[in-house]
């Protein structure tokens, strides 16, 4: 009962301004309270993970004798002067590694983010913009991957490799998105295949491949966007979760969150900070990266105008 | 087996309006935005068996008003003022489950879109016999019967096997007697049509007017025509009153509005409609500019952007509703009175 | 009706093929390759080299594949490196605590998620409504194990109200009837073996089904907050129904309809959240076995639970657009 009011709304916005579908998103982000959190932890992960080196007193590696003999099982040295946060459990300074996690965290949920979006973006402008048998082979493929639970399909790739490593994480985690971008790439190209504006290109005489990456992909951003954002946070929970299960970086002196977290799971009770810092910054980041993706998607539905 | 025609008390003779609207007021508010006010101090009377129609181009606050009078608007961020007295009660201070009584049973409506306004996965005659369970207390066996006899009424072949068809598998005419059949099915003394012909092809559209119009004969209801379409109304209306900007701005007889219409808008709007007793060759003229123009009603006349005859008086001052001779105009300079 | 399911039945048979190629190819691209792998700790020349044999790695390539086919249909997956048992009988033996886990999960999911997005949609912008969102979206960004660890601490060692592992007290003497141990207690009468696994079932359960309950959530409050806006639910007020009826027979039923494919898809999410909260409550099924798979490198246990799993997820999916015609006219009649 309400889309006479909406309509009617609508109308009184296009009214007001006139704008474009862009100009109006980015308006209602701005005033949009999740967005503005969400950008804000982002923000303020990214300025971190930037500083990461001027912020963090010691190296990640670096351990310290002051430290070690004082580490005994079932006891790690808390807080002291000049180690905020105490030491880990090989004797090197917590709060360095917290603050410079940041930065290899950020490096793999990016990366993955980044390798499906390409591979699920190819897959899918090639399968939506040619259709006929190419379509049919790429996107049975896609459906298949998708039929394979994500962390199942993680921990799959995972185990190709002979050893685990930081390339074999990210590789593993960006799997996951693979079939997602292929999706929605295909979704968005056929869409407009048909539509006005491509087949007046086409009747133009614009050659296909010019067509599709001049008129019909940057069309297609805004749920890409939507969709990178929110698949940076569960590559960052996916990388974790892949830890957890040994199928993490072998690296003993890599400060990464997941890391961090899956490694002191079995100190919780010994030094619980070891395991909840950690693991709230991945929590705070995900969700940052979450509600930033949510609240896009919302500013960028046209239907959406609430 | 109920075709029996059935004059409500105090018929038609009387004169006595059956829903009297007064100051009819819906303002849409927004936090953080001044109220835009879709509907601004609308009245106007209905007698029973009588058809009335509200006209006007989308976004004039013809279906608010309809909404608005039977309560369908959302709670929140709407605020409606002014009186609906039907019965002696005003329906818009009625309390919700009260009205709810009243709705369907002395006041039904018939939306636009017969598709969407239909429940997707729950068979028509459900949709029908909810109602007769409802309001009239029956069965549900006495009910299907009563709703296949409906469906019958308004035109729908093969009655007793639709019942178990679902909205999609009817065609949209179909669909919207199926809606009528609803809205029709407790007898209501007050039907409200809101665009009911718009989504449907030409040839259905007459059909379906010509069943409202014998629905409304049989039954001595009274029925509000929505419409932008003055071609519906030049079939059907009795009385008809233009709506621009939320405010009537005229208001007659169909004949005489049709005949001599007075105000610069109407005047329009007969312009862009194509006329079988127009010269051939006669160029249909569009009302130029849209509602995006308006001026607010409080310091202006909302129409003066668009209005050829607009004068100096018409950016500065409001026009106020003058009735003369069974005509309300809100003008201030008409178009002259030709042959009255 | 008949042919929509024969239709959708057909539909499987490729996706089910490309599978099978997929993790053919997986197979094949293991490290070292699938001997080797295979036979992991115990691998020597000869044993490689006679299990290449067996497996057929000397024949041409789609010879092997129809091999590996013929051996996936009947069930021979291979012996697993850790125990040396056959891979399908340590499965069986592991499914029924899986299956009690998820259902569990899943039932707390849906019993929960359904009415809190649907009272969440009704208030939209009120307490609820915003707590509620707010939750769902802290909900799915917590690593699962981390809740299950958290979980364990607080309500088993800190509070003892639940125990902190396994599934049922070696005190208890529980007969194995169907390996559901619930389910077993109350068919052998032994109640207190019933309660006993219940209390085991709890806390695991509670961390699975986050992240299902918190997507089931969201999408019944966004589906009810679309039908609530929509031209049929005013005509349903506009005949007078009262507020029981519209929301029941009108709203609720068609805002259902897209929360039951997203039920459906949870059980993919179910598989994985197992492994690993499985891990952290030493619950002993497929998700240990697969946990315990990927940190000693049993790649024939890998293999049939990469299988099993998207086969289950197929199969489930399929039912699920199955149940989906029933209760949606338009796609049955379609």
């Amino acid at each position: 009962m309400t889309t006479l009011l909406q309509r009617k709304r609508k109308r009184v916005d296009d009214l007001a301004g006139g704008r474009s579908l862009t100009q109006e998103a980015l308006r209602r982000l701005r005033r949009d309270p999740v967005a503005l959190t969400g950008a804000a932890i982002v923000g303020l992960f990214v300025l971190v993970a930037v500083f990461a080196p001027l912020i963090a007193p010691y190296e990640a590696t670096q351990s310290f004798p002051q430290l070690q003999q004082d580490l005994r099982p079932g006891s790690i040295p808390g807080p002291q002067e000049g180690f905020l946060l105490g030491s880990d459990q090989l004797g090197r300074d917590f709060f360095s590694r917290l603050v410079l996690a940041s930065q290899q965290t950020l490096l793999v949920g990016v990366l993955a983010t980044l390798i499906g979006l390409v591979v699920g973006m190819v897959i899918g402008t090639l399968a939506g913009a040619f259709g006929g048998w190419v379509d049919t082979l790429l996107m049975r493929v896609t459906d298949v991957l998708l039929a394979i639970p994500s962390l199942l399909l993680a921990i799959s790739v995972a185990a190709l490799f002979a050893s685990p490593s930081q390339t074999s994480v990210i590789i593993a985690v960006s799997i996951v998105g693979v079939p997602i971008f292929a999706r929605l790439l295909r979704g968005s190209m056929l869409a407009q295949r048909d539509s006005d504006h491509v087949v007046a290109a086409t009747a133009l005489g614009v050659r296909r491949p010019a067509v599709v990456l001049r008129h019909m992909l940057p069309n297609a951003i805004g749920p890409v966007v939507v969709q990178a954002t929110l698949t940076l946070a569960t590559s960052i929970l996916d990388a974790a979760a892949l830890s957890f299960l040994g199928l993490g970086d072998a690296d003993p002196g890599r400060a990464e969150w997941g890391l961090m977290l899956a490694q002191a799971q079995a100190l919780l009770e010994v030094r619980p900070a070891l395991a909840l810092y950690p693991a709230a910054a991945i929590i705070v980041i995900a969700l940052g990266f979450t509600l930033l993706g949510e609240s896009l998607r919302e500013a960028l539905d046209p239907k959406g105008s609430r | 087996m109920t075709t029996s025609l059935q004059k409500t008390p105090g018929g038609a003779s009387t004169g006595e309006p059956l829903l009297s609207v007064r100051d009819l007021t819906v303002a849409f508010t927004r936090r953080g935005e001044p109220d835009s006010v879709a509907v601004d101090g609308v009245s106007f009377d209905v007698a029973p068996g009588q058809i009335v129609g509200l006209v006007g181009e989308s976004g004039c606050g013809k279906s608010v008003t309809s909404m608005a009078i039977t309560r369908l608007l959302p709670a929140r961020g709407v605020r409606v003022t002014g009186s609906a007295m039907m019965d002696g009660v005003d329906l818009l201070t009625l309390p919700e489950a009260e009205m709810r009584e009243r709705r369907g049973r002395d006041l039904s409506m018939v939306f636009q879109d017969p598709l969407s306004s239909l429940n997707p996965v729950i068979p028509v005659g459900l949709q029908v016999t909810e109602v007769l369970t409802r309001h009239r207390g029956m069965k549900k066996e006495a009910a299907r019967a009563e709703a296949a006899d409906l469906l019958d009424r308004v035109g729908i072949p093969d009655p007793r096997r639709r019942l178990d068809s679902y909205p999609h598998q009817l065609s949209g005419g179909m669909r919207q007697r199926a809606l009528i059949a609803i809205a029709l099915a407790c007898r209501p003394r007050l039907l409200i049509a809101d665009e009911p012909t718009t989504a449907l092809d030409v040839t259905i559209q007459a059909q379906i007017l010509e069943l409202l119009k014998d629905m409304v004969r049989d039954t001595g209801a009274a029925l509000v025509m929505i419409t932008h379409d003055l071609g519906v109304v030049a079939g059907l209306c009795e009385t008809v009153n233009v709506l621009y900007g939320g405010r009537i701005v005229e208001r007659a007889q169909r004949h005489r509005l049709f005949a001599t219409p007075r105000h610069p808008y109407t005047n329009g709007l007969l312009g862009s409609i194509p006329r079988l007793d127009s010269p051939a060759g006669e160029d249909l003229v569009a009302i130029p500019g849209s509602v995006a123009d308006n001026l607010p009603w409080a310091s202006a006349c909302a129409f003066a952007p668009r209005c050829p005859r607009a004068v100096g008086v018409c950016r500065t001052t409001t026009p106020e509703a003058e009735t003369s001779g069974g005509r309300l105009l809100r003008c201030h300079n008409p178009v002259p009175a030709t042959a009255e | 009706m008949l042919r929509f399911i024969v239709r959708r039945l057909l539909q499987v048979i490729p996706t089910l093929l490309l599978l099978s190629v997929l993790v053919f190819a997986w197979l094949r691209s293991l490290p070292g390759g699938p001997a080797t792998a295979f036979l992991g700790d115990r691998a020597t020349p000869e044993s490689v080299a006679n299990l290449e044999r067996v497996l057929g790695l000397d024949q041409p390539i789609p010879v092997q594949y129809v091999q590996f086919l013929g051996r996936v249909v009947t069930g021979d997956f291979g012996t697993s490196t850790i125990t040396g048992e056959p891979v399908l009988a340590e499965i069986g033996r592991a499914l029924p605590a899986t299956i009690e886990l998820s259902i569990a999960a899943l039932v707390l999911a849906v019993a929960l998620g359904i009415p809190l997005g649907y009272l969440a949609a009704r208030k939209r912008g009120g307490p609820l409504d915003v707590s509620t969102v707010i939750g769902t979206l802290v909900g799915v960004a917590v690593p699962v194990f981390f809740l299950g660890y958290i979980l364990k601490a607080v309500f088993a060692v800190e509070l003892g109200l639940f125990p902190p592992s396994g599934r049922q007290s070696v005190a208890v003497d529980a007969t194995n009837v169907t390996g559901f141990a619930v389910l077993d207690g109350l068919l052998t009468r032994e109640f207190d073996a019933s309660l006993d696994a219940l209390s085991h079932l709890v806390l695991p359960a509670v961390a699975l089904a986050t992240i299902p309950l918190a997507v089931i959530t969201r999408i019944t409050r966004a589906s009810v907050l679309e039908v609530l806006n929509a031209d049929f639910v005013r005509t349903a007020n506009s005949k007078g129904l009262t507020p029981g009826t519209v929301r029941g027979r009108h709203v609720l039923r068609n805002a259902l309809l897209p929360v039951s494919t997203t039920i459906g898809l949870q059980v993919g999410l179910l598989l994985a959240g197992a492994v690993l909260t499985e891990r952290v409550f030493v619950w002993g099924g497929i998700g240990t076995l697969l946990a315990d798979a990927i940190t000693l490198r049993d790649y024939p246990r890998l293999q049939a639970i990469l299988l099993l799993g998207a086969l289950v997820y197929v199969l489930v999916n399929l039912l699920v657009d199955l149940s989906y015609a029933i209760i949606d006219p338009r796609v049955r009649l379609s």
